[in-house]
Protein backbone atom coordinates (compact mmCIF):
# COMPACT_ATOMS: atom_id res chain seq x y z
CA UNK A 1 0.00 0.00 0.00
CA UNK A 2 1.24 3.49 -0.59
CA UNK A 3 2.10 6.04 1.41
CA UNK A 4 -0.62 8.30 -0.72
CA UNK A 5 -3.53 5.52 0.45
CA UNK A 6 -2.37 4.89 3.95
CA UNK A 7 -2.95 8.40 4.20
CA UNK A 8 -6.38 8.29 2.43
CA UNK A 9 -7.78 5.34 4.48
CA UNK A 10 -5.85 6.40 7.79
CA UNK A 11 -6.33 9.95 8.10
CA UNK A 12 -8.64 11.27 5.19
CA UNK A 13 -11.58 9.21 5.79
CA UNK A 14 -12.10 9.13 10.03
CA UNK A 15 -11.75 12.79 9.72
CA UNK A 16 -14.22 12.66 7.01
CA UNK A 17 -16.66 10.53 9.32
CA UNK A 18 -15.60 12.20 12.42
CA UNK A 19 -16.96 15.04 10.59
CA UNK A 20 -20.54 13.34 9.29
CA UNK A 21 -21.28 12.48 12.96
CA UNK A 22 -19.93 16.32 14.92
CA UNK A 23 -21.72 18.37 12.54
CA UNK A 24 -24.78 17.11 12.27
CA UNK A 25 -24.70 16.80 16.24
CA UNK A 26 -23.69 20.70 16.56
CA UNK A 27 -26.90 21.57 14.27
CA UNK A 28 -28.85 18.96 16.91
CA UNK A 29 -27.61 20.99 19.73
CA UNK A 30 -28.60 24.25 17.74
CA UNK A 31 -31.83 22.64 17.39
CA UNK A 32 -32.20 21.43 20.60
CA UNK A 33 -31.86 24.33 22.09
CA UNK A 34 -34.38 25.67 20.18
CA UNK A 35 -36.85 22.87 20.44
CA UNK A 36 -36.38 23.56 24.40
CA UNK A 37 -37.21 27.17 24.59
CA UNK A 38 -40.35 25.83 22.24
CA UNK A 39 -41.33 23.33 24.50
CA UNK A 40 -41.03 24.97 27.76
CA UNK A 41 -42.69 27.97 26.31
CA UNK A 42 -45.93 25.55 25.40
CA UNK A 43 -45.78 23.93 28.63
CA UNK A 44 -45.57 27.12 30.01
CA UNK A 45 -48.57 28.71 28.15
CA UNK A 46 -46.22 30.91 26.27
CA UNK A 47 -45.34 30.00 22.41
CA UNK A 48 -41.72 30.20 22.50
CA UNK A 49 -39.21 32.11 20.09
CA UNK A 50 -40.90 32.77 16.84
CA UNK A 51 -39.83 35.37 15.05
CA UNK A 52 -36.13 34.49 13.59
CA UNK A 53 -36.94 32.49 10.20
CA UNK A 54 -40.01 30.54 10.23
CA UNK A 55 -41.36 29.68 13.26
CA UNK A 56 -38.56 30.96 14.74
CA UNK A 57 -36.52 28.03 13.95
CA UNK A 58 -33.34 30.12 13.10
CA UNK A 59 -33.52 31.55 16.57
CA UNK A 60 -30.68 29.17 18.18
CA UNK A 61 -28.63 30.15 14.70
CA UNK A 62 -29.01 33.83 15.67
CA UNK A 63 -27.76 33.37 18.95
CA UNK A 64 -24.91 31.53 17.80
CA UNK A 65 -23.46 34.02 15.78
CA UNK A 66 -24.00 36.84 18.84
CA UNK A 67 -22.14 34.50 20.55
CA UNK A 68 -19.43 33.91 18.73
CA UNK A 69 -19.26 38.01 17.92
CA UNK A 70 -18.93 38.69 21.75
CA UNK A 71 -15.71 39.08 23.80
CA UNK A 72 -14.46 36.46 26.07
CA UNK A 73 -13.85 38.27 28.95
CA UNK A 74 -11.10 37.21 31.64
CA UNK A 75 -12.06 37.72 35.05
CA UNK A 76 -9.01 39.64 36.94
CA UNK A 77 -6.41 37.05 38.74
CA UNK A 78 -8.08 34.18 37.00
CA UNK A 79 -5.77 31.52 35.69
CA UNK A 80 -5.43 32.44 32.27
CA UNK A 81 -4.58 29.35 30.69
CA UNK A 82 -6.82 27.22 32.64
CA UNK A 83 -9.83 29.06 32.03
CA UNK A 84 -9.42 28.77 28.17
CA UNK A 85 -8.56 25.46 28.74
CA UNK A 86 -11.94 24.42 30.89
CA UNK A 87 -14.33 25.09 27.81
CA UNK A 88 -12.19 23.03 25.76
CA UNK A 89 -11.98 19.89 28.76
CA UNK A 90 -15.53 19.79 28.77
CA UNK A 91 -16.31 19.79 25.02
CA UNK A 92 -13.75 17.13 23.36
CA UNK A 93 -14.92 14.32 26.13
CA UNK A 94 -18.30 15.12 25.44
CA UNK A 95 -17.73 14.70 21.37
CA UNK A 96 -15.37 12.14 21.86
CA UNK A 97 -17.68 9.95 23.52
CA UNK A 98 -19.96 9.75 20.22
CA UNK A 99 -17.38 7.57 18.38
CA UNK A 100 -18.77 4.46 19.96
CA UNK A 101 -22.27 5.09 19.49
CA UNK A 102 -23.69 2.48 17.05
CA UNK A 103 -26.58 4.42 14.96
CA UNK A 104 -27.38 1.15 13.08
CA UNK A 105 -25.71 -2.33 13.29
CA UNK A 106 -23.47 -1.16 10.38
CA UNK A 107 -23.61 2.52 11.11
CA UNK A 108 -20.61 3.10 13.91
CA UNK A 109 -17.20 5.20 13.74
CA UNK A 110 -15.38 3.06 16.11
CA UNK A 111 -16.75 -0.56 16.80
CA UNK A 112 -14.58 -0.68 20.00
CA UNK A 113 -14.59 -4.12 22.33
CA UNK A 114 -14.66 -2.19 25.57
CA UNK A 115 -17.68 0.62 24.21
CA UNK A 116 -19.20 1.19 27.56
CA UNK A 117 -16.10 1.60 29.67
CA UNK A 118 -14.85 4.18 26.94
CA UNK A 119 -18.57 5.99 26.97
CA UNK A 120 -18.14 6.09 30.82
CA UNK A 121 -14.40 7.19 30.94
CA UNK A 122 -15.30 10.17 28.33
CA UNK A 123 -18.95 11.04 30.55
CA UNK A 124 -16.62 11.36 33.81
CA UNK A 125 -13.47 13.42 32.23
CA UNK A 126 -16.24 15.89 31.55
CA UNK A 127 -16.43 16.96 34.81
CA UNK A 128 -12.68 18.00 34.73
CA UNK A 129 -13.55 20.66 32.63
CA UNK A 130 -16.33 21.92 34.78
CA UNK A 131 -13.79 21.66 38.41
CA UNK A 132 -11.12 24.22 35.98
CA UNK A 133 -13.62 26.27 34.88
CA UNK A 134 -14.85 26.72 38.37
CA UNK A 135 -11.41 27.21 40.07
CA UNK A 136 -9.67 28.92 37.34
CA UNK A 137 -12.37 32.00 37.28
CA UNK A 138 -11.46 33.22 40.26
CA UNK A 139 -15.02 33.34 41.38
CA UNK A 140 -16.72 31.90 44.33
CA UNK A 141 -20.14 31.64 43.15
CA UNK A 142 -18.18 29.89 39.89
CA UNK A 143 -16.03 27.70 42.73
CA UNK A 144 -19.58 26.74 44.42
CA UNK A 145 -20.95 25.71 41.59
CA UNK A 146 -18.06 23.35 40.16
CA UNK A 147 -17.68 22.01 43.79
CA UNK A 148 -21.73 21.02 43.79
CA UNK A 149 -21.26 19.77 40.15
CA UNK A 150 -17.98 17.75 40.52
CA UNK A 151 -19.87 16.18 43.62
CA UNK A 152 -22.94 15.32 41.73
CA UNK A 153 -21.48 14.23 38.85
CA UNK A 154 -19.05 11.43 40.83
CA UNK A 155 -22.32 10.57 43.17
CA UNK A 156 -25.02 9.64 40.09
CA UNK A 157 -21.59 8.37 38.46
CA UNK A 158 -21.61 5.34 40.72
CA UNK A 159 -25.03 4.53 40.45
CA UNK A 160 -24.72 4.88 36.68
CA UNK A 161 -22.18 2.81 36.44
CA UNK A 162 -23.78 0.17 38.77
CA UNK A 163 -27.02 0.32 36.28
CA UNK A 164 -24.34 -0.54 33.30
CA UNK A 165 -23.39 -3.44 34.96
CA UNK A 166 -27.06 -4.95 34.97
CA UNK A 167 -26.77 -4.17 31.60
CA UNK A 168 -23.28 -5.47 30.93
CA UNK A 169 -24.71 -8.50 32.73
CA UNK A 170 -27.64 -9.35 30.41
CA UNK A 171 -25.46 -8.70 27.46
CA UNK A 172 -22.65 -10.06 28.46
CA UNK A 173 -20.69 -7.82 26.25
CA UNK A 174 -19.01 -4.30 26.57
CA UNK A 175 -19.71 -3.87 23.19
CA UNK A 176 -22.62 -1.24 21.94
CA UNK A 177 -23.73 -3.20 18.99
CA UNK A 178 -23.48 -6.61 20.84
CA UNK A 179 -25.55 -5.27 23.42
CA UNK A 180 -28.33 -3.86 20.57
CA UNK A 181 -28.02 -7.33 19.28
CA UNK A 182 -28.71 -8.76 22.12
CA UNK A 183 -32.01 -7.60 23.08
CA UNK A 184 -33.16 -8.25 19.52
CA UNK A 185 -35.95 -11.05 19.60
CA UNK A 186 -38.93 -11.97 18.27
CA UNK A 187 -41.10 -9.93 20.98
CA UNK A 188 -39.44 -7.04 19.69
CA UNK A 189 -40.26 -4.25 22.05
CA UNK A 190 -41.11 -6.45 24.80
CA UNK A 191 -37.65 -7.72 24.27
CA UNK A 192 -35.55 -4.94 25.20
CA UNK A 193 -33.48 -4.59 28.65
CA UNK A 194 -35.91 -2.01 29.90
CA UNK A 195 -38.87 -4.42 30.65
CA UNK A 196 -36.20 -6.92 32.96
CA UNK A 197 -34.15 -4.22 33.94
CA UNK A 198 -37.28 -1.47 34.77
CA UNK A 199 -36.18 0.50 37.77
CA UNK A 200 -32.46 0.32 36.52
CA UNK A 201 -34.03 2.06 33.45
CA UNK A 202 -36.11 4.65 35.33
CA UNK A 203 -32.27 5.50 37.39
CA UNK A 204 -30.06 5.25 34.68
CA UNK A 205 -32.54 7.69 32.89
CA UNK A 206 -32.30 10.09 35.81
CA UNK A 207 -28.82 10.05 36.89
CA UNK A 208 -28.09 10.87 33.16
CA UNK A 209 -30.54 13.84 34.19
CA UNK A 210 -28.71 14.76 37.19
CA UNK A 211 -24.78 13.90 35.15
CA UNK A 212 -26.07 16.35 32.52
CA UNK A 213 -26.38 19.08 35.43
CA UNK A 214 -29.76 19.29 34.20
CA UNK A 215 -33.15 20.32 35.94
CA UNK A 216 -34.14 19.27 38.29
CA UNK A 217 -30.48 18.36 39.47
CA UNK A 218 -29.31 21.74 38.26
CA UNK A 219 -27.90 23.01 41.48
CA UNK A 220 -24.61 23.66 39.92
CA UNK A 221 -25.86 26.46 37.71
CA UNK A 222 -28.83 27.17 40.49
CA UNK A 223 -29.76 30.54 38.90
CA UNK A 224 -31.58 31.90 41.90
CA UNK A 225 -28.30 31.19 43.75
CA UNK A 226 -25.13 31.26 42.45
CA UNK A 227 -26.38 32.60 39.52
CA UNK A 228 -25.02 30.17 36.54
CA UNK A 229 -22.54 27.81 38.54
CA UNK A 230 -19.23 26.94 37.48
CA UNK A 231 -19.45 29.29 33.91
CA UNK A 232 -20.60 32.12 35.45
CA UNK A 233 -17.38 34.23 34.05
CA UNK A 234 -17.70 32.83 30.79
CA UNK A 235 -18.82 35.16 28.14
CA UNK A 236 -18.96 34.96 23.85
CA UNK A 237 -17.52 31.76 22.25
CA UNK A 238 -16.11 30.28 25.58
CA UNK A 239 -19.71 30.25 27.21
CA UNK A 240 -21.14 29.01 23.73
CA UNK A 241 -18.55 26.37 24.06
CA UNK A 242 -20.11 25.03 27.56
CA UNK A 243 -23.66 25.31 25.94
CA UNK A 244 -22.79 22.93 23.51
CA UNK A 245 -20.87 20.31 25.60
CA UNK A 246 -24.04 20.74 27.78
CA UNK A 247 -26.19 19.66 25.14
CA UNK A 248 -24.54 17.47 23.40
CA UNK A 249 -24.24 15.55 26.32
CA UNK A 250 -27.99 15.48 27.05
CA UNK A 251 -28.44 14.00 23.25
CA UNK A 252 -25.66 11.63 24.47
CA UNK A 253 -27.47 10.31 27.70
CA UNK A 254 -30.41 10.24 25.28
CA UNK A 255 -29.04 8.03 22.45
CA UNK A 256 -27.37 5.48 25.39
CA UNK A 257 -30.69 5.49 27.16
CA UNK A 258 -32.03 4.23 23.98
CA UNK A 259 -29.42 1.65 23.28
CA UNK A 260 -28.93 0.41 26.30
CA UNK A 261 -32.36 -0.09 27.41
CA UNK A 262 -34.72 0.77 24.30
CA UNK A 263 -32.91 -1.68 21.80
CA UNK A 264 -30.93 0.81 19.89
CA UNK A 265 -31.69 0.67 15.91
CA UNK A 266 -33.84 -2.39 16.49
CA UNK A 267 -37.61 -1.78 15.73
CA UNK A 268 -40.54 -2.46 18.39
CA UNK A 269 -42.50 -4.50 15.30
CA UNK A 270 -39.78 -6.82 15.36
CA UNK A 271 -41.16 -10.34 14.85
CA UNK A 272 -44.38 -8.98 14.55
CA UNK A 273 -44.35 -8.37 10.84
CA UNK A 274 -42.94 -10.85 8.24
CA UNK A 275 -43.08 -8.60 4.93
CA UNK A 276 -41.10 -7.26 2.12
CA UNK A 277 -42.37 -4.22 0.45
CA UNK A 278 -39.53 -2.04 -0.35
CA UNK A 279 -35.88 -1.05 1.78
CA UNK A 280 -38.10 2.24 1.66
CA UNK A 281 -40.51 0.96 4.36
CA UNK A 282 -38.90 -2.56 5.39
CA UNK A 283 -36.92 -0.42 8.24
CA UNK A 284 -40.56 0.49 10.01
CA UNK A 285 -39.76 -3.84 11.31
CA UNK A 286 -36.87 -4.49 10.35
CA UNK A 287 -34.66 -1.29 12.34
CA UNK A 288 -33.02 1.23 11.15
CA UNK A 289 -31.29 4.30 12.60
CA UNK A 290 -34.45 6.01 11.99
CA UNK A 291 -35.49 4.14 15.35
CA UNK A 292 -32.60 5.17 16.98
CA UNK A 293 -33.18 8.66 16.22
CA UNK A 294 -37.04 8.29 17.50
CA UNK A 295 -36.15 7.27 20.59
CA UNK A 296 -33.13 9.48 21.38
CA UNK A 297 -35.72 12.48 20.23
CA UNK A 298 -38.13 10.61 22.68
CA UNK A 299 -35.83 10.67 25.34
CA UNK A 300 -34.64 14.48 25.17
CA UNK A 301 -38.21 15.63 25.05
CA UNK A 302 -38.11 13.99 28.60
CA UNK A 303 -35.27 16.03 29.58
CA UNK A 304 -37.07 19.48 28.90
CA UNK A 305 -40.56 17.97 29.63
CA UNK A 306 -38.69 17.37 33.32
CA UNK A 307 -37.06 20.81 33.18
CA UNK A 308 -40.88 22.38 32.49
CA UNK A 309 -42.47 19.98 35.67
CA UNK A 310 -40.39 19.47 38.74
CA UNK A 311 -39.14 22.29 41.13
CA UNK A 312 -35.19 22.44 41.65
CA UNK A 313 -33.50 19.84 44.49
CA UNK A 314 -32.14 20.73 47.27
CA UNK A 315 -28.67 19.69 47.52
CA UNK A 316 -28.91 17.64 50.27
CA UNK A 317 -31.79 15.43 48.62
CA UNK A 318 -29.85 15.17 45.65
CA UNK A 319 -27.15 13.32 47.41
CA UNK A 320 -29.88 11.39 49.67
CA UNK A 321 -31.31 10.00 46.63
CA UNK A 322 -28.16 9.36 44.91
CA UNK A 323 -26.27 7.52 47.95
CA UNK A 324 -29.66 5.71 49.78
CA UNK A 325 -32.20 5.05 47.09
CA UNK A 326 -30.36 4.67 43.86
CA UNK A 327 -27.37 2.63 44.23
CA UNK A 328 -29.17 0.40 46.83
CA UNK A 329 -31.60 -0.29 44.25
CA UNK A 330 -29.20 -0.61 41.58
CA UNK A 331 -27.09 -3.10 43.30
CA UNK A 332 -30.17 -4.90 44.21
CA UNK A 333 -30.98 -5.05 40.89
CA UNK A 334 -27.21 -6.87 39.79
CA UNK A 335 -27.77 -9.36 41.99
CA UNK A 336 -31.49 -9.96 40.61
CA UNK A 337 -30.19 -9.34 36.59
CA UNK A 338 -27.61 -12.36 37.38
CA UNK A 339 -30.27 -14.61 38.62
CA UNK A 340 -32.46 -13.76 35.72
CA UNK A 341 -29.71 -14.52 33.33
CA UNK A 342 -28.46 -17.59 35.02
CA UNK A 343 -32.15 -19.08 35.30
CA UNK A 344 -32.61 -18.41 32.02
CA UNK A 345 -35.34 -15.82 32.48
CA UNK A 346 -34.84 -13.26 30.01
CA UNK A 347 -33.98 -14.77 26.23
CA UNK A 348 -30.97 -13.09 25.14
CA UNK A 349 -30.32 -12.14 21.06
CA UNK A 350 -32.40 -14.82 19.88
CA UNK A 351 -33.55 -12.45 16.99
CA UNK A 352 -30.29 -11.57 15.32
CA UNK B 1 -49.56 2.28 57.00
CA UNK B 2 -50.10 5.38 55.38
CA UNK B 3 -45.58 5.31 55.88
CA UNK B 4 -45.81 2.56 53.36
CA UNK B 5 -48.06 4.22 51.04
CA UNK B 6 -46.15 7.40 51.54
CA UNK B 7 -43.09 4.98 50.57
CA UNK B 8 -44.65 2.89 47.62
CA UNK B 9 -45.89 6.67 46.40
CA UNK B 10 -42.60 7.88 46.45
CA UNK B 11 -40.27 5.13 45.06
CA UNK B 12 -43.04 4.66 42.02
CA UNK B 13 -42.57 8.14 41.25
CA UNK B 14 -46.99 8.94 41.17
CA UNK B 15 -46.59 12.42 42.02
CA UNK B 16 -44.18 13.05 39.58
CA UNK B 17 -45.76 11.15 37.01
CA UNK B 18 -49.55 13.60 38.21
CA UNK B 19 -47.00 16.78 37.65
CA UNK B 20 -45.80 15.81 34.03
CA UNK B 21 -49.37 14.65 32.80
CA UNK B 22 -50.27 18.44 34.07
CA UNK B 23 -47.28 19.73 32.02
CA UNK B 24 -48.16 17.95 29.30
CA UNK B 25 -51.43 19.01 29.08
CA UNK B 26 -51.10 22.53 29.35
CA UNK B 27 -48.61 21.83 26.70
CA UNK B 28 -51.59 21.20 24.04
CA UNK B 29 -53.27 24.24 25.69
CA UNK B 30 -54.65 27.62 23.18
CA UNK B 31 -51.50 29.79 24.10
CA UNK B 32 -51.88 33.37 26.12
CA UNK B 33 -49.56 35.45 24.08
CA UNK B 34 -50.40 38.37 22.49
CA UNK B 35 -48.06 38.60 19.74
CA UNK B 36 -47.95 42.37 20.31
CA UNK B 37 -46.96 44.60 16.98
CA UNK B 38 -49.05 42.58 14.98
CA UNK B 39 -52.21 41.77 17.58
CA UNK B 40 -53.79 44.13 19.95
CA UNK B 41 -56.33 43.13 23.12
CA UNK B 42 -59.31 45.28 23.82
CA UNK B 43 -58.76 48.59 25.80
CA UNK B 44 -60.85 50.62 27.57
CA UNK B 45 -62.50 53.78 26.69
CA UNK B 46 -60.90 54.91 30.02
CA UNK B 47 -57.59 54.37 28.82
CA UNK B 48 -55.13 57.13 29.48
CA UNK B 49 -52.91 57.87 27.07
CA UNK B 50 -50.99 60.86 25.12
CA UNK B 51 -52.38 64.06 25.85
CA UNK B 52 -54.46 66.30 23.88
CA UNK B 53 -56.13 69.77 23.46
CA UNK B 54 -59.67 69.46 22.05
CA UNK B 55 -61.62 72.36 19.78
CA UNK B 56 -65.14 73.55 19.94
CA UNK B 57 -66.84 71.89 16.93
CA UNK B 58 -66.54 75.67 15.24
CA UNK B 59 -62.99 75.46 15.94
CA UNK B 60 -62.49 77.44 18.45
CA UNK B 61 -59.89 76.11 21.07
CA UNK B 62 -61.65 75.26 23.90
CA UNK B 63 -58.83 76.12 27.03
CA UNK B 64 -59.37 79.24 28.76
CA UNK B 65 -56.29 79.32 30.40
CA UNK B 66 -57.76 78.64 33.66
CA UNK B 67 -55.11 76.55 35.03
CA UNK B 68 -56.81 74.55 37.09
CA UNK B 69 -55.38 71.27 35.42
CA UNK B 70 -51.54 73.02 36.51
CA UNK B 71 -52.84 73.45 40.08
CA UNK B 72 -53.93 70.59 40.22
CA UNK B 73 -51.10 68.13 38.57
CA UNK B 74 -49.42 66.14 41.30
CA UNK B 75 -46.29 65.52 39.06
CA UNK B 76 -46.17 68.92 38.34
CA UNK B 77 -45.57 68.32 34.89
CA UNK B 78 -48.14 70.78 33.06
CA UNK B 79 -46.72 74.58 32.30
CA UNK B 80 -49.06 77.19 31.50
CA UNK B 81 -48.61 80.82 30.70
CA UNK B 82 -51.63 82.64 29.54
CA UNK B 83 -52.57 86.45 27.88
CA UNK B 84 -55.19 88.27 26.57
CA UNK B 85 -55.60 87.14 22.54
CA UNK B 86 -54.50 89.95 20.16
CA UNK B 87 -57.46 89.64 18.08
CA UNK B 88 -60.47 89.64 20.89
CA UNK B 89 -59.01 90.20 24.08
CA UNK B 90 -60.38 87.05 25.15
CA UNK B 91 -58.24 85.10 28.20
CA UNK B 92 -55.66 82.25 26.26
CA UNK B 93 -52.73 80.49 26.86
CA UNK B 94 -49.69 81.75 25.34
CA UNK B 95 -47.43 78.39 26.29
CA UNK B 96 -48.86 75.01 26.94
CA UNK B 97 -46.27 72.47 28.20
CA UNK B 98 -46.74 68.64 29.00
CA UNK B 99 -43.66 67.28 30.26
CA UNK B 100 -44.25 63.59 29.45
CA UNK B 101 -40.80 62.12 31.60
CA UNK B 102 -42.86 64.06 35.11
CA UNK B 103 -46.41 62.84 33.96
CA UNK B 104 -47.48 59.92 35.52
CA UNK B 105 -51.00 59.64 33.54
CA UNK B 106 -53.52 60.34 36.28
CA UNK B 107 -55.91 62.02 34.79
CA UNK B 108 -56.51 64.76 37.28
CA UNK B 109 -55.75 67.57 34.38
CA UNK B 110 -58.82 65.87 32.40
CA UNK B 111 -60.92 65.80 35.27
CA UNK B 112 -60.43 69.02 36.50
CA UNK B 113 -61.04 70.79 33.30
CA UNK B 114 -64.24 73.16 33.15
CA UNK B 115 -64.92 72.93 29.38
CA UNK B 116 -63.20 69.38 28.49
CA UNK B 117 -60.35 71.02 27.01
CA UNK B 118 -57.03 69.11 27.99
CA UNK B 119 -58.19 64.98 27.69
CA UNK B 120 -55.63 61.85 27.68
CA UNK B 121 -56.60 60.25 24.57
CA UNK B 122 -55.93 56.38 24.00
CA UNK B 123 -53.13 56.64 22.64
CA UNK B 124 -50.16 54.59 24.01
CA UNK B 125 -47.80 53.70 21.65
CA UNK B 126 -45.71 57.04 21.00
CA UNK B 127 -41.93 57.34 21.09
CA UNK B 128 -39.21 60.46 21.22
CA UNK B 129 -35.62 60.55 19.05
CA UNK B 130 -34.27 63.47 20.38
CA UNK B 131 -34.05 65.26 23.76
CA UNK B 132 -36.16 67.85 24.66
CA UNK B 133 -38.87 66.10 22.87
CA UNK B 134 -40.95 64.70 25.49
CA UNK B 135 -41.70 68.37 26.02
CA UNK B 136 -45.19 68.97 24.14
CA UNK B 137 -46.35 71.86 23.45
CA UNK B 138 -49.60 73.72 22.43
CA UNK B 139 -49.45 73.86 18.94
CA UNK B 140 -48.41 69.62 18.91
CA UNK B 141 -51.78 69.46 21.38
CA UNK B 142 -53.72 71.13 19.22
CA UNK B 143 -52.84 68.67 16.31
CA UNK B 144 -53.17 65.63 18.40
CA UNK B 145 -56.56 66.84 19.41
CA UNK B 146 -57.54 67.96 15.74
CA UNK B 147 -56.20 64.35 14.18
CA UNK B 148 -58.25 62.09 17.12
CA UNK B 149 -61.10 64.17 18.07
CA UNK B 150 -63.28 61.39 16.77
CA UNK B 151 -61.85 59.05 19.05
CA UNK B 152 -61.77 61.32 21.77
CA UNK B 153 -65.17 62.58 21.43
CA UNK B 154 -66.66 58.78 21.25
CA UNK B 155 -64.98 57.64 24.21
CA UNK B 156 -66.09 60.62 25.99
CA UNK B 157 -69.87 60.18 25.06
CA UNK B 158 -69.73 56.08 25.88
CA UNK B 159 -68.30 57.06 29.71
CA UNK B 160 -70.23 60.28 29.98
CA UNK B 161 -73.66 57.96 31.40
CA UNK B 162 -71.07 57.41 34.41
CA UNK B 163 -69.73 60.70 35.02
Amino acid sequence: MSMADQLIHQVLWPIIYILCITVPLIIAVAMFVYWERKVIGWMHVRLGPNKIGPFGLLQAFADVFKLLLKEVILPTNANRFLYYLAPLLTLIPALAAWAVIPFSSKMVLSNANAGVLYLLAMTSLGVYGIILAGWASNSRYALLGAMRSAAQVISYELAMGLCLVCVLVLAGSLNLTDIVNAQAGHKGFFDWFWLPLLPVFVIYFISGVAETNRAPFDVAEGESEIVAGFHVEYSGSAFAIFFLAEYANMILVSFLASILFMGGWLSPLQGWIHADVSPWVNWIWTGGFIWLFIKAFAFSFMFLWFRATFPRYRYDQIMRLGWKVFIPIAIVWVLVAGCMKYYGLVSIGTGV
Amino acid sequence: MSSVTRYFKSLLLVELFQGMALTMRYMFKPKYTVRYPMEHIPKSNRFRGLHALRRYANGEERCIACKLCEAVCPALAITIDSAPRASDGQRRTTRYDIDLFKCIYCGFCEESCPVDSIVETSIHEYHFEHRGENVVTKSQLLAIGDRFEKQIAADRAQDAAYR
